[in-house]
C-alpha cells in the first residue's frame, strides 16, 4: 500500500505530473476576484473566505481527471485490480495522494492568499483548519467522480458536472466556519458538521469508487 | 368567461403558459421519439426476418 | 407461498415483452384519465375558485406549482428505487425506467422553479432568493442534470445502467445532506410543506370551507400530474426497450454480415 503512494506520489511530482497545477490555478482566481468584484478592502475582506473556499474547490476539481485516467491508458489500473491489494484500498490511497498533492498545497498556501484579500486576523486560523478538515472530502468525492468517468474520452466536463453537486454540503459548512471565524463567531456547528462529512465520506465512498471502477474494468 | 385576475393577471398567466408549454413540450418529444423508435424497430425486425 | 407467487407475478412485468404488452393496454387508460384529470383540475381551480384574500389571483399558480414539485422529489425517489431494483435483481426493464423517468424529474423540477420564481416576483418582491426550498431544488436540478449527463456519455448499455444506479445511490445520500446544509445556511422566505395545512395558503384562521375552495381543485391536478408522470415513465420506457432491441438487432445483423 506503501509503495503504491509512494510511486502515485512519486509520478504527481514528476514533470507533467500535473503538481503545482493546482496551485497556480488557485493564486490566479483569487487574483482575479479584486479585478471583477473591485478593490474596496471592506468588500474583500467580507467576501474573502468564501472566495478561498471556492478557489480551493475549484483548484482540486481542475486534476481529478488525471487522478485515474493516466492508470486507466497506460493498463496498470487493469494491474492494480487483479493484485492481492482490495480495490477500495486502492481508491483509498489513490484519494490519498491526490490530498498529499492538491489538497494539503492548497491548505498551506491558503493563507498567504488570505493576505492578498484582507482576510481578517481571526480569520486565518479558522481557513487554514476549515480546509484542512473539508479538503480530504473534495478528494474522496472527487475520486468517486473520477472513477465514474474514467472510461470516458471526454470525460472532464461531465466530471465537473457530477462532481459539484457533490461538493454543495462540503462547500456550504467548510465556508460558513471559515466566514464565522473570521467575524468572531462561533464555528462549532459547522466545523461539527464538516468533519462529519469528511468522516463519513472517508469511509463510505471508497466502498462506491471502488463498485463503480470495478464495473468499469469489466 | 376569463376571471377577474387583477394586476396579477400577466403573473398567473405567464405560470400557466409556461408550465403547459414544458408539459406539451416534453409530451410531444415523448411521442415522437417512442414514435420513431418503434417504426425503426419494426423495419429491422422485418429485414431480420426476411433475412432468415 | 401466496405471496411468494404474488411477488413472482409482479417480478414478471420485468420482463420486457410482458412489459411491453401489458403497458400497451393501459397506456390509453393513464393518457386519457391524465388529460382528464388535469383538465378538469386546472380549468376548475383557474375559472371558478375565488381569489386568496392576501395573494389574490396568484394563488391559482399553486394547482400547477405544487403538484411540479411534488413530482420533482418523487421522480428521484423512483429512480433511486428502480435502481436498487437494478443493482440487485439485474432487471434491464427497471434500470431503462430510471432512466426514462430522469427527462420527465428535469422537467418537473423546471416548472416548479419556473412558477416559483414568477410567484415569487409579485408576493416576496424579487425573482429568485437563496432560499433553503428554492435553492435544494436547484440542486436538485443539476443532479438530474449529472445524471442524465451520465446515461448519454456511456456507450455500453449495461455499464450505464450500473454507473447511473451508483451515481443516483450516492446522489440521494447528498441531496439530502445538501438540503440539511442549506436549511442551515440559510433560514428562508418560502413557507414551510403546505399542501396538508392549505390554511398556510388562505391565511391563518379562515374556515375550513375556504381553504376546501383551493384544496380539491388543487387534489385533482395533483392526480392528474401524477397519472400523466406514470403514463410518462411507462411510455418513454417502452422506448428505451425498444431501442434496447434495435441495438441488439443491428449487432446480430453485423454479426451475420
Amino acid at each position: 500500500m506503501i509503495a503504491l503512494l509512494l510511486r502515485d506520489l512519486k509520478l504527481a511530482f514528476r514533470a507533467g505530473g500535473g503538481f503545482g497545477l493546482g496551485l497556480a490555478f488557485f493564486l490566479i482566481v483569487t487574483v482575479m476576484v479584486p479585478f471583477s468584484v473591485g478593490p474596496q478592502s471592506a468588500l474583500l475582506s467580507t467576501i474573502a473566505p468564501g472566495v478561498l473556499w471556492l478557489g480551493a474547490l475549484l483548484a482540486c476539481l481542475l486534476s481529478l481527471d488525471r487522478l485515474l485516467a493516466l492508470d486507466w491508458e497506460d493498463g496498470s489500473l487493469d494491474l492494480l485490480a487483479t493484485a492481492p491489494l482490495p480495490l477500495e484500498a486502492v481508491v483509498t490511497i489513490k484519494a490519498l495522494a491526490h490530498w498529499i498533492t492538491t489538497g494539503l498545497p492548497l491548505v498551506l498556501a491558503a493563507p498567504v492568499l488570505g493576505v492578498l484579500l484582507n482576510l481578517p486576523v481571526a480569520g486565518f486560523s479558522w481557513l487554514v483548519v476549515s480546509l484542512l478538515v473539508g479538503t480530504p472530502a473534495l478528494s474522496v468525492i472527487g475520486t468517486f467522480g473520477a472513477a465514474l468517468t474514467v472510461g470516458l474520452k471526454r470525460g472532464g466536463l461531465l466530471l465537473s458536472l457530477l462532481v459539484l453537486p457533490l461538493y454543495v454540503p462540503t462547500l456550504i459548512f467548510g465556508a460558513e466556519a471559515a466566514r464565522r471565524g473570521a467575524v468572531g463567531m462561533d464555528t462549532g456547528t459547522p466545523m461539527l458538521m464538516l468533519a462529519g462529512i469528511t468522516a463519513a465520506t472517508v469511509a463510505l465512498l471508497p466502498f462506491a469508487s471502488a463498485a463503480v471502477l470495478r464495473v468499469n474494468l469489466r | 368567461m376569463m376571471p377577474e385576475l387583477g394586476k396579477y393577471a400577466d403573473t398567473v398567466l405567464s405560470a400557466y403558459v409556461a408550465s403547459i408549454a414544458l408539459l406539451g413540450l416534453l409530451v410531444v418529444v415523448s411521442l415522437w421519439r417512442g414514435r420513431r423508435v418503434r417504426a425503426e424497430m419494426k423495419e429491422i425486425e422485418e429485414r431480420a426476418a426476411r433475412n432468415g | 407461498m401466496t405471496f411468494s407467487t404474488k411477488a413472482n407475478a409482479l417480478w414478471e412485468y420485468a420482463n420486457p415483452k410482458k412489459f411491453l404488452a401489458t403497458t400497451e393496454r393501459v397506456l390509453p387508460f393513464f393518457w386519457a384519465s391524465a388529460a382528464a384529470c388535469l383538465a378538469v383540475g386546472l380549468i376548475w381551480g383557474f375559472f371558478f375558485t375565488p381569489d386568496d384574500y392576501r395573494q389574490g389571483a396568484t394563488v391559482k399558480i399553486i394547482y400547477l406549482h405544487v403538484p411540479a414539485a411534488l413530482l420533482a422529489i418523487n421522480a428521484w425517489f423512483m429512480m433511486l428505487l428502480t435502481s436498487l431494483i437494478w443493482l440487485i435483481r439485474r432487471h434491464h426493464v427497471s434500470a431503462l425506467a430510471a432512466r426514462a423517468a430522469a427527462p420527465v424529474g428535469v422537467v418537473m423540477t423546471l416548472i416548479a422553479l419556473a412558477t416559483g420564481a414568477i410567484w415569487g416576483q409579485p408576493m416576496w418582491g424579487t425573482w429568485w432568493a437563496w432560499d433553503p426550498r428554492l435553492t435544494s431544488f436547484l440542486i436538485l436540478f443539476l443532479f438530474y442534470l449529472g445524471y442524465i449527463a451520465l446515461w448519454e456519455a456511456i456507450e455500453n448499455p449495461d455499464t450505464a445502467a450500473d454507473l447511473t444506479s451508483v451515481l443516483c445511490l450516492v446522489g440521494s445520500v447528498f441531496a439530502i445532506l445538501s438540503r440539511y446544509a442549506v436549511n442551515f445556511w440559510n433560514q428562508g422566505l418560502h413557507q414551510g410543506a403546505s399542501v396538508m395545512r392549505i390554511e398556510a395558503v388562505t391565511g391563518g384562521d379562515t374556515q375550513e370551507k375556504v381553504s376546501n375552495v383551493f384544496f380539491y381543485p388543487l387534489l385533482v391536478c395533483i392526480v392528474g400530474f401524477v397519472l400523466l408522470f406514470v403514463a410518462l415513465v411507462l411510455y418513454r420506457t417502452g422506448t428505451e426497450i425498444r431501442a434496447r432491441r434495435i441495438r441488439a438487432l443491428l449487432a446480430r445483423e453485423r454479426v451475420g454480415a
